[in-house]
């Protein structure tokens, strides 16, 4: 802890905390039970609500004291304060009376009850009987989309609502409107919450004004809930989640916090985006074909899936056994544990990450450059901290939506210091914010397109990622002499590096967030070339690279080859079956490249989800989704995290792992042999493997623990108020069957077990007597908003854990000389020659309708799994072509037509510039192309058209680096 | 000032020795010693709170390194029920106040200056309006003032029309275009006021005692009181009496003689039963308080406060439960919504006491009254409003307690019933209508 401590009294009793905090926080951090509703800890306070009054005492001879709002008076050395106080108790349990009178009472049809911090305070207060005798106000509801329900009869005024959503997440459309107790928020008129981060309401809403709508579907209660802690799987910052299960079925996705990743909030494609598991599930094969016969006495029904699992199990065993070659196609979505089952099976040589080829280069050069980069790897808690922000060439909204939330926080934390020198304390919301306004920002985004971020901004720079890897060069260059010169630059752009690297050269804490959606491996090297050069200059910079999936960088780690490797041994003949795992190659490669391989070889498809690929395999197994199974994920930092099952793997599917482990044993084994039990589950066995045939991945070791290793009783996924256990599959079965068990996790598919304090990174629910509802989490804090107990070292394949928990400014460090930076690794700058070699000339000829192609990463819609969950799916932006009006002109194109555009790789697209006629050779040979309609953007550069990223219709666009645009024929227009 | 009610022209306030304090003061008298000649003066804000006007200046940081800019603002937001002082010096004598605009704003260096304006005061934003083009063109305003290096410009901004914005926190909130929201103190708006920079907020009254005292000297102005405090005030009187109005009197003039003297007296067959001293959000007193100085301290002895200093006055025809009503009724209605004991409680207490008026009164609900009176307390609430709001509502259920308790006994108001209004519909009835 950075800051010293002070002795704050309590009922007369000494206790120490932190300085800076407010009495709200103290008390919370003391473990009194102080009731609240304005005040959130990433909100800070504002001393609306008035639930938290207390007594506050001049000094011990002081009897009469007086009511002060805890959350709005600092708790300095000496303060005294009674919560017990009859007065404070009296006007405490008045405030909850006033909020019941137009409370209505609808607890038992009340999605929210159950974990509603309403119905917990006012437990707490004591407030039970009903004065008022007058009519309760109604008002209006609103439909506000997909993913968020509308109550507001329940609305107790707190205005956390709008206080999250306008001024931590920046939301335009929700507003307070009227005044006195018609206080009502919403939008000025029905329709889709715009914030990417809505869903956060359902958590910062005390009670059951803003719910979960995906919930509400399939709505069990809360309690009944069985959960586990999981892992994000939308995209590759790794947020921390609790998911949670009733009746086989996923029902919702919870923040599960963690201090430097999500914090207290998710974005809405992680919140929403696991109803993928209620669509297009690969379903386990059935049918006499693949079913041993049955017994004649029929054991329990329950066995005869797994009867199918195994005779699916021997068919793919036979299927193998009949290949001339194997080569197996791993995956960025799929758990380390399942990649590297399969590069077991296959071999390291017939291996591939399962990536494009152009992203598996990309990828690899960020783990290359996260390896080796001086500084720490930042987090979006890093950007939040970070007093400078040059985001180069990404839109972090679409890369990395937590950290686009992150980046919003800096300005309002760089204000904090100056607040200070005004008196304003940290957490007096209002006036930091007041302070802030003022300030500059210190964000700077270079990027090709408008972006969310844009007028948080102090500096916006239009460029294409090129121009953007010129700029960073130069940045570098500006910083650090040594650094290579980009060549080739304005004296425009030349101002702008300057302007830059000087921002960054004052900063304390300075922050570099690039990413491979970019599609451009030098602007990943000037990223790496500026933080070199911010260290060299004795400034400790954090970068940070983001990544499309969740385990794109365990996934490269395991294999730096792309998909064509799998595609090369087909070709050459060596290969001609294809183990895919989790994987739809249609996002892969473009189709006339898909359509060869898969006429060369037979494929066996692993996976949870029913994807075209899967659709076309000789054999499909049924793997178990992230919910059904345990698996580690590596994300943008390098560090492992592992989820857990939330509930056992449906009848017939097992973890991926678990068939390709299967598969190998078969393969040794014969096949009706039976296997001898092994000492430690083979998880185990497949972990100690991985740490010593991949030391980057040693630290599975740490995150990686069975049951056995845990050694202590099994940690209860299901709640102790969980109801109905015995009831629940009564229909079919009376008896109460034994909870599944699960020798691979510390958890158990059960109420009983350990009931104490887990380790953080196990924390299955927010929980404590009392607390009922997400404000449990202040039980489970060290420090309010900062690290949680019992939370262990991070397990990291690169890069430094963050060792100060305070976020000290490096540069006092190296004032008082305690710095022990000699561990720094000793790479040297990267040369941008290669920008040249081989980027054709940009921009291009416009004439010859040949564009640089970038793809746009949207929150919705551009990721795989998340756009078959129908509240993400609904939100997707309607896909288009955006092209600069110079090239429109050249093209002769109008805003709001239709064009095609085609795909074409670096090769073509070269032969096209240096042919001396109009023609495109080869233009339609990748099968790449899509009819959509034609934005014109002024801002967007010269010589680049953008198409969106990941979309289902062409998912494939990310594997090309240049797009032919043209007009449609007729008919198609 | 003009009988004919008249606006005193540039040439007519100059002719009378306007604007003579703001040369003295820019020729002769640094930022500084205007703030001291105002603490000595002992002038106290004339808008309700009564704080002392020179303590407030002097938090205000001044010098080269004093953060840029200040502003000061003009609190002309007059919504307290029953006051209307700033009025007549808005529409009447606008010069006086822009004078003491600018001597204010000289001495607390601020170069803007904001009048907040009531929405309804549509005559006096005419009135200010060609005003300030007078003062503009006489070189009083804009930049280099008379010649001096000291540039002050004043905007005119009419209020969203909300009684909150008269709370100078949330006047500051609504200047910004945010919700009428009122702010936490500390910071205090000296350091971080109006878009987080040093501010001072002023009522309208306060700075047209500034001139004067710039002009003519401490000892003149305290000469003018009764009391320990300075000057005059502006005292009003509303209700049954013979010549309601306003009228400008020594600061400590009795209550029986504004009443008796000035405002001529109760109406014929009217009899005094009770008066709000100063505005609606004072505590009743009764006739026994007639000989109480209007100033500060005295009104407060008698447990109420001087306010504006306008008196509303309750006869004995009126329904005190009615009047109480009508009251809370307005603070329930204006209440921003920001915490929870001004919006849920006002609007319950308003609920009652309409139920006690309308013949539907409960034994216990006497006891939910004053339970609101106790905890819409100071600091207890976020801002004054409800404070403010209860501050009638505890003294008449102490002065008129019989008239509650047989509301409430008899099913009925007898003043309802000597209107001939008949009974309040009640229940099904009440529900249809």
């Amino acid at each position: 802890m950075g800051e010293p401590l002070v002795k704050v009294y309590i009922e007369g009793r000494p206790h120490e905390v932190p300085a800076g905090l407010n009495l709200l926080q103290a008390s919370l951090a003391l473990g009194f039970e102080v009731p609240y509703f304005c005040w959130h800890p990433a909100l800070g306070s504002i001393g609306a609500c008035r639930q938290c009054a207390v007594k506050q005492f001049r000094d011990e001879n002081d009897t009469r004291g007086k009511i002060v709002m805890a959350c709005m008076t600092p708790a300095v050395e000496g303060t005294r304060i009674s919560i017990a106080d009859g007065e404070a108790i009296a006007f405490r349990a008045a405030v909850i009376e006033w909020l019941m009178t137009n409370h209505p009472h609808d607890c038992p049809v009340c999605d929210e009850g159950g974990e509603c911090h309403l119905q917990d305070m006012t437990q707490l207060t004591g407030h039970t009987y009903r004065r008022f005798r007058f009519r309760k106000r109604t008002f209006h509801n609103q439909s506000l989309g997909p993913a968020v329900m509308h109550e507001m009869n329940r609305c107790i005024q707190c205005y956390r609502c709008v206080r999250f959503y306008r001024d931590y997440a920046g939301g335009g459309d929700l507003h307070p409107f009227a005044l006195r107790n018609l206080t009502w928020f919403g939008r000025s008129q029905e329709g889709t919450l715009a914030s990417p981060f809505s869903g956060n309401l359902v958590e910062v809403c005390p009670t059951g004004v803003f719910t979960d709508k995906t919930l509400h579907r399939h709505y069990a209660r809360p309690w009944d809930l069985q959960t586990a802690p999981s892992i994000c799987v939308h995209c590759g910052v790794g947020c921390n989640t609790i998911a949670g299960e009733r009746y086989g079925t996923l029902r919702r996705i919870r923040n599960r916090y963690h201090p430097e990743l999500n914090g207290f909030f998710l974005c809405d494609r992680g919140r929403y985006g696991y109803e993928f598991l209620h669509y297009a599930r690969l379903e386990a094969p059935r049918g006499d074909a693949l079913r041993v016969p049955q017994e004649p006495d029929g054991e329990a029904r329950a066995s005869v899936s797994a009867q199918d699992a195994d005779a699916l199990l021997d068919r793919a065993a036979q299927f193998l056994a009949a290949s001339r070659g194997l080569a197996g196609i791993g995956s960025p979505r799929a758990s380390l544990e399942s990649n590297f089952a399969l590069r077991r099976l296959v071999g390291p040589a017939r291996f591939c990450n399962g990536l494009s080829a152009r992203q598996a280069r990309l990828a690899a050069r960020a783990a290359g450059i996260l390896r080796e980069t001086p500084g720490r790897i930042a987090s979006p808690a890093d950007i939040e901290n970070a007093d400078a922000i040059l985001v180069l060439g990404v839109d972090l909204l679409g890369a990395g939506p937590r950290f686009e939330l992150g980046a919003r926080q800096a300005a309002l934390r760089q204000a904090a210091g100056r607040a200070a020198q005004l008196g304003i304390e940290s957490w007096n919301d209002v006036f930091v914010r007041i302070v802030a306004d003022r300030e500059a920002s210190g964000l700077m985004l270079v990027s090709p397109r408008a972006t969310s971020l844009d007028r948080a901004a102090r500096e916006v720079v239009r460029a294409s990622p090129e121009e953007a890897a010129r700029l960073g060069f130069a940045i570098a260059h500006e910083l650090d002499a040594a650094a290579p010169e980009p060549g080739e630059l304005d004296e425009a752009a030349r101002g702008r590096a300057r302007a830059i690297a000087s921002a960054l050269r004052a900063a304390g804490r300075p922050a570099i967030v690039s990413g491979i959606e970019a599609g451009c491996a030098e602007l990943l090297a000037a990223t790496a070339n500026i933080a070199r050069a911010l260290a060299n200059a004795g400034r400790e910079a954090c970068l940070a690279l983001l990544v499309p999936e969740c385990n794109t960088m365990g996934v490269t780690l395991l294999s730096e080859n792309g998909i064509e490797l799998a595609a090369d041994l087909v070709a050459r003949g060596e290969a001609d079956t294809l183990i895919v795992l989790e994987n739809d190659l249609a996002r892969r490669c473009p189709p006339r490249m898909l359509a060869e391989l898969l006429g060369r070889a037979r494929l066996l498809v692993v996976d949870h989800l029913a994807t075209p690929t899967a659709a076309r395999a000789a054999l499909a197994l049924p793997a178990a989704p992230f919910s059904e199974s345990a698996g580690t994920l590596v994300n943008h930092e390098g560090r492992l995290q592992r989820h857990y099952a939330v509930h056992p793997p449906r009848p017939g599917t097992r973890p991926a792992w678990q068939w390709l482990v299967d598969l190998g044993d078969r393969a040794r084994v014969p096949a009706t042999g039976t296997r001898e039990r092994a000492p430690e589950p083979r998880i185990a066995e497949l972990w100690e493997a991985l740490a010593r045939e991949t030391p980057a991945l040693a630290a599975i070791a740490a995150v990686g623990r069975t049951a056995r290793e845990w050694g202590g009783q099994p940690i209860p996924r299901q709640p102790a108020r969980y109801s109905g256990r015995t009831a629940m599959i009564a229909h079919r079965e009376v008896h109460e069957p034994a909870p599944p068990t699960d020798p691979d996790t510390p958890f158990s598919f059960s109420m009983e077990g350990y009931p104490g304090e887990v380790p953080a990174e196990w924390i299955a629910r927010y929980w404590a007597p009392g607390w009922n509802s997400v404000q449990a989490l202040h039980r489970f804090h060290e420090e309010l908003a900062g690290p949680l107990r019992a939370s262990g070292a991070d397990a990291r394949a690169f890069g430094r854990a963050r060792n100060d928990r305070g976020h000290q400014d490096p540069r006092d460090e190296r004032a008082d000389g305690t710095r022990t930076g000699g561990a720094r690794p000793a790479g040297g700058f990267a040369r941008p020659g290669s920008l040249r070699a081989d980027a054709l000339p940009s921009p291009l000829p416009a004439t010859r309708g040949i564009l640089r192609l970038l793809t746009r990463q949207e929150v919705f819609g551009s990721e795989e799994l998340s756009d078959r969950a129908p509240a993400v799916r609904e939100r997707r932006p309607e896909p288009e072509a955006v092209i600069g009006p110079e090239d429109a002109r050249a093209l002769g194109l109008s805003d709001g037509g239709c064009v095609r555009v085609i795909g074409i790789d670096g090769e073509t697209a070269a032969e096209a510039c240096a042919a001396s006629d109009a023609s495109v050779p080869g233009a339609a040979g990748l099968g790449l192309v899509w009819l959509l309609p034609l934005r014109i953007d002024p801002t967007l550069p010269a010589g680049h058209v953008v198409v969106p990223a990941g979309y289902r219709e062409q998912p494939a666009w990310e594997t090309v680096a240049y797009a032919r645009v043209e007009k449609p024929q007729e008919e198609e227009a | 000032m003009h009988a004919d009610g008249r606006p005193v022209s540039l040439a007519e306030y100059e002719a009378a020795g306007g604007y003579r304090a703001l040369r003295r003061a820019l020729a002769e008298l640094p930022p500084a010693e205007v703030t001291a000649l105002v603490k000595d003066s002992r002038l106290r804000g004339r808008g309700g709170a009564g704080f002392p006007t020179g303590g407030k200046w002097g938090f205000v940081p001044l010098g080269p390194e004093a953060p840029r800019p200040k502003y000061l603002l003009v609190n002309a937001d007059e919504m307290e029920p029953g006051t209307f002082k700033d009025r007549l010096l808005l529409e009447n004598d606008p010069h006086l106040l822009i004078e003491g605009v600018a001597l204010a704003a000289y001495a607390i260096e601020a170069e803007t200056a904001f009048l907040f304006l009531r929405q309804e005061y549509k005559r006096a934003a005419a009135v200010l309006r060609q005003a300030l083009a007078e003062a503009r063109a006489a070189g009083y305003l804009g930049r280099r003032i008379l010649g001096s290096a000291v540039d002050l410009e004043v905007h005119l901004h009419a209020s969203g029309g909300r009684y909150i914005c008269g709370e100078e926190t949330a006047l500051m909130s609504a200047l910004e275009g945010k919700r009428a929201n009122p702010r936490t103190k500390p910071p205090f708006p000296p350091i971080v006021g109006v878009w987080g920079q040093p501010t001072v907020v002023q009522n309208v009254e306060t700075l047209c005692n500034v001139p004067g005292i710039v002009a003519h000297g401490v000892p003149w102005y305290l000469s003018l009181s009764k009391g320990k405090d300075g000057g005059t005030k502006l005292y009003g009187a509303s209700g049954r009496v013979r010549r309601p109005g306003i009228w400008e009197l020594p600061l400590g003039t009795t209550a029986g003689e504004i009443i008796a003297e000035h405002a001529g007296g109760m109406t014929p067959g009217r009899r005094l039963r009770a008066f709000l001293p100063g505005g609606a959000s004072t505590d009743f007193l009764g006739p026994e308080h007639l000989e109480v100085a209007m100033d500060f301290e005295a009104v407060q002895a008698a447990g109420s406060r001087l306010g504006t200093g306008t008196m509303i006055l309750l006869d004995d025809t009126v329904c005190p439960v009615g009047a109480t009503l009508n009251l809370i009724r307005f603070f329930a209605q204006e209440s921003c919504g920001w915490c929870t004991p001004c919006r849920d409680g006002l609007p319950w207490a308003a609920a009652t006491l309409q139920a006690i008026e309308e013949g539907r009164g409960e034994p216990d609900d006497l006891e939910i009254l004053e339970h609101h009176c106790r905890l819409l307390a100071p600091g207890f609430t976020f801002c004054a409003l409800a404070p403010g709001a209860v501050e009638p509502l505890q003294s008449a259920l102490r002065i008129f307690r019989e008239d509650f308790e047989r509301h409430i006994r008899e099913q009925r108001c007898s003043h309802r019933e000597a209107r001939g209004e008949g009974p309040a519909l009640v229940g099904a009835a009440r529900e249809k209508s």
